[in-house]
């Protein structure tokens, strides 16, 4: 009989971030979004162009789950999306088991995971050592999770971003590359009040 | 939700922050809060988060403003030492800001495990650029909760709100 560990395929990180996420988003004005630091920030500043949907981090590693879900109670009418990189996550992946108890319908989770630490020199995270996040999202209660590591899965993930009746986490494994060159603004102060002015044209 | 006389004082931080429009309401489970977590729970108004550590809730309250609402973070002031690097969000952000604190390692503590915090408090709210309040009366919550309230969600500041030992009593060991 074979084990588990043997049945299980290999996790790829093969997709390009740069054309997965954008393709996984869709039309972005659809949402309200909330980028945890680096990659993730990059990869939504370049999508939104920088936008009054979307707050950004530079800092304050592991916020961004939480943040969404603070969003996401305060805007029920909204769909909000939080991105955020696999490093992120592991930091504060006890936010999962929170999301899932209030279980917003609104707010999609969508981990871009490249295996590594990015910023600090792609040092190997724990993703590229066994750990599967898309597991421990099953594992703290999520009902709709998937992990889109193939091209033909893209379509797929961007549906249950866009449909799903209840929270979601959606788990992208990417190569281990650089979020889109993109020079976004990094003041938290600025950006908070560019995003309440956005939600301010909306209502 | 019964209050007796000895805990009619937690009705009122609950009754306090609700009247300012507080409608989501975090926290880390606590004695000291025991009672505004119940009624939080009970209050179909309003949303009751259990965290899994206190920082969340740091977040949670960023996440909150940005979408119009006022949220408030109960916890045990062991659980301020989780937040710190979260604050560098909520003062960096200008993000208005409320916590409320039940202190351990305070007046009378018995526990030695709780010193080392209950003492770094004051200090670190201070570092990180908070309005502190302490209450030390029963008969001055509402109007200390009040005057946080405005303090947070007026003039935007991270205001942190002591439940003293003084107030709370000490646990016996």
């Amino acid at each position: 009989m074979a084990k588990s560990s043997e049945a299980k395929t290999a996790p790829k990180f093969d997709l390009d971030r740069s054309v997965a996420v954008p393709q996984l988003i869709g039309k972005q004005e659809d949402f309200l979004f909330i980028g945890g630091l680096a990659g993730t920030a990059k990869d939504l500043a370049a999508i939104t162009n920088d936008g009054s949907n979307y707050y950004g981090m530079a800092g304050a590693m592991g916020a961004a789950v939480s943040m969404g879900l603070g969003l996401a109670l305060a805007r029920p009418d909204r769909k909000v999306v939080v991105a955020t990189g696999d490093g992120e996550l592991l930091m504060n992946i006890g936010a999962l088991a929170t999301a899932s108890v209030l279980n917003p319908p609104n707010l999609r989770i969508l981990c871009v995971d490249n295996g590594h630490y990015g910023e600090t020199g792609y040092q190997k995270s724990h993703t590229s050592l066994g750990v599967d996040l898309e597991q421990m999202a099953i594992g703290a209660g999520i009902k709709s999770t998937m992990t889109v590591e193939t091209q033909d899965q893209i379509a797929a993930g961007a549906r249950m971003l866009r449909e799903s009746n209840g929270t979601c986490f959606v788990l992208l494994r990417v190569k281990p590359e650089d979020g889109p060159k993109f020079k976004r603004d990094m003041d938290p102060a600025s950006t908070r009040v560019r995003f309440l002015q956005g939600m301010k044209k909306k209502a | 939700m019964e209050a007796t006389t000895e805990d009619r004082w937690q009705k009122v931080v609950y009754d306090t922050l609700k009247k300012n429009g507080v409608t989501i309401f975090s926290y880390v489970p606590d004695a000291g809060h025991r009672m505004a977590i119940d009624l939080s729970l009970a209050d179909p108004d309003v949303h009751s988060v259990a965290l899994t550590t206190e920082e969340e809730g740091v977040a949670l309250a960023a996440g909150a403003h940005l979408g119009g609402a006022r949220s408030a973070l109960l916890m045990q002031s062991s659980g301020l030492g989780n937040c710190i690097n979260f604050f560098s969000m909520i003062t960096g952000g200008k993000f208005p800001f409320l916590t409320v604190l039940s202190m351990r390692g305070d007046y009378g503590e018995g526990n030695p495990w709780q010193m080392g915090m209950g003492k770094a408090v004051r200090p670190i709210l201070d570092t990180m650029g908070f309005v502190t309040i302490e209450i030390t009366q029963k008969d001055e919550v509402e109007r200390a909760i009040d005057a946080a309230c405005t303090m947070a969600f007026q003039s935007g500041e991270a205001v942190a709100v002591l439940l003293t030992q003084k107030l709370i009593g000490a646990k016996k060991f």
